[in-house]
């Protein structure tokens, strides 16, 4: 049996700060093979950013320190690799689509210089580097990618530049992409469509997913499993249909019925009572 | 290229929007800025041409150096048309001769000074943390001393040598332009895209030069226009102290030095060279100040 894709065992990180140590994770393990996919949900705070960005340590040590656990990518440990691994794994191994589309681009450059940048640094084989840039922005969705491709961030819209972005992060042939997510900064209608896609590359390239959210509305379909994690542990670990159709955690259970749905009837939107959960 | 990407470019040419192009289409819809590049032109202008023609040692009108005792101290005439000096020098050729001199200096100390204050801010704002500390204490002490008399110091013991005095203007003056560079690069060090190119796998230097130095050009262009004018300063200061270039070689501070003997009876000794440092000056200062205008609407 082949290895899996990623391991973490007892993942602790600590954030050392002047007015004491902060706990952002705590003992968390989680397991995905190849072509899994995999939703982290949980709140601002959560710990589920810390953990997504820890994967190939592109936390800032100090102040972050690993505390406990180890982190297995293709069976390689994570913590124990030299600079110039860690660098081919970033990007080339796992790639990273981040939350604000219009700030993750660099102003001064057009789409295609920051493509083909990855590109040439993880797959110097590629000859054709336009030829290669001008595919994937077509596959993910984005018109006219011959032209588009020699905008300037700036004169894409919101959604394009996270097509860019996901095109950029696709386009190194990554084994796993982490979505930190992807969609908060979009307005509903182009959070569909990115989901939509997301969903469409999937099932296209097979590929291992990890998708970020505060949103339980947005993993349906997308995810097959889910990890609630909530003040950097993980509460609840099953996979999406029978969690949102049966969630145990008290926790879990307040956090889906905080998505409004339409049609529902309700006076106020559901909020988080945290007194009323650390009783639970 | 691919052909596609040829054809459907030569259709429709986007509206090419680089980051340069904004700032130069900026700068040129400023009158102040289009008129201060026109004098910086025509000093320049004036200064390479005097250069090439000492250097080649083609025929001059008028020697810059060649005395006439018989025609000293005469006021703006047909033959000498911004007068003579108190040795019977062309003021006129002398001013053309120190030209080259002046922006000389303040483009190769502006070189040296930026050279040395874009390396050491950008180490101490990237990588922060001891290192940020031990350098930025020592651009403190630095700053601690007055650098007009650092300068004099050393050149009282090195020589007033034209290239020594250049180095140690430039040597002194990095200080402004290193914190400058250092605070960009605290701020742009934490941007959103230095992230994500961390994320892509990109090593440190990439990420300095590639990332955040486009990023961090316009503030250390408009610096180092700036510093310019300040080396011209400091420069005809040495000369009117006398610590400057030394003579016979004219520069604007020293034509002023010689003349400050005859000032009540030969004014155009004084004011011409005076009012060619301060409008060089301004004109650089109005530039840098319009650049820093043309650059300062980022794009979102």
């Amino acid at each position: 049996m082949k290895p899996n894709l990623l391991e973490l065992h007892d993942l602790s990180i600590r954030f050392r700060t002047e007015n004491g140590t902060v706990d952002a994770v705590k003992h968390v393990s989680l397991s995905m093979r190849e072509g899994d996919s995999l939703a982290i949900v949980g709140e601002s705070g959560s710990g589920k950013s810390v953990t997504a960005l820890s994967l190939t340590r592109l936390l800032p040590t100090p102040p972050a320190e690993f505390a406990s656990g180890r982190i297995l990518f293709e069976g390689k440990d994570v913590l124990k690799m030299s600079a110039k691994e860690i660098r081919a794994v970033r990007g080339g191994g796992i790639a990273y689509v981040f939350q604000e589309p219009a700030t993750s681009l660099n102003p001064v450059f057009t789409i295609r210089s920051q493509i083909a940048e990855g590109i040439r640094l993880h797959r110097p084989d590629v000859k054709n580097v336009d030829e290669e840039i001008v595919t994937w922005l077509g596959t993910v969705g984005i018109i006219d990618p011959a032209k588009r491709m020699l905008d300037y961030p700036h004169q894409l819209s919101g959604g394009m530049q996270q097509r860019a972005m996901i095109a950029m992060a696709l386009s190194c042939r990554p084994k796993l992409l982490v979505a930190d997510e992807p969609t908060t900064a979009l307005d509903v209608t182009i959070q569909a469509q990115i989901l939509a896609e997301l969903r469409r590359l999937r099932t296209e390239f097979g590929m291992s997913l990890i998708l970020i959210t505060h949103n339980f509305g947005i993993i349906r379909g997308l995810c097959d499993r889910v990890a609630v994690m909530f003040r950097g542990e993980i509460v609840e670990y099953g996979d999406t249909a029978s969690i949102l159709k049966d969630p145990q955690h008290p926790y879990t259970k307040a956090l889906i019925s905080c998505v409004p749905r339409l049609g529902a009837k309700r006076e106020r939107l559901q909020t988080i009572d945290y007194g009323w959960l650390a009783k639970a | 290229m691919t052909a596609t990407l040829a054809t459907t470019s030569a259709v429709v040419s986007p509206a090419p929007d680089s980051p340069l192009r904004r700032v130069a289409r900026n700068f040129f819809k400023d009158r102040v800025a289009l008129l201060s590049l026109v004098v910086i032109v025509g000093f320049f202008a004036v200064a390479i041409g005097a250069g090439i023609l000492t250097l080649t040692n083609l025929p001059m009108p008028m020697q810059p150096n060649a005395t006439n005792l018989e025609r000293k101290l005469l006021p703006p005439n047909s033959t000498n048309w911004l007068g003579t000096d108190n040795l019977g020098r062309d003021v006129l050729s002398r001013m053309v001769a120190g030209s080259t001199i002046s922006l000389t200096v303040g483009f190769v100390a502006m070189a040296v000074s930026l050279s040395i204050g874009i390396v050491i801010g950008a180490i101490s704002g990237y990588l922060g943390g001891w290192v940020d500390n031990v350098l930025m204490r020592i651009v403190d002490a630095l700053l601690c001393f007055p650098s007009f008399f650092l300068i004099l110091t050393a050149i009282a013991l090195l020589g007033p040598n034209i290239w020594i005095i250049i180095v140690v203007i430039g040597l002194v003056s990095w200080t402004g332009t290193a914190r400058l560079v250092r605070a960009e690069f605290l701020t742009l060090r934490e941007s959103e895209y230095v992230r994500a190119a961390r994320a892509m796998g990109q090593s440190s230097p990439k990420i300095i030069f590639r990332h955040i130095m486009p990023n961090a050009f316009a503030p250390i262009f408009v610096t180092a226009v700036i510093s310019i004018p300040d080396a011209i300063l400091v420069e005809s200061g040495l000369s009117f102290l006398s610590f400057g270039v030394p003579p016979p070689q004219a520069t604007w501070g020293n034509i002023i030095a010689d003349g400050k003997t005859y000032i009540l009876d030969a004014w155009w000794l004084i004011v011409f060279p005076g009012f060619a440092i301060f409008a060089a000056s301004l004109a650089f200062y109005l530039a840098g100040d319009a650049l820093r205008r043309a650059s300062e609407t980022r794009p979102k």
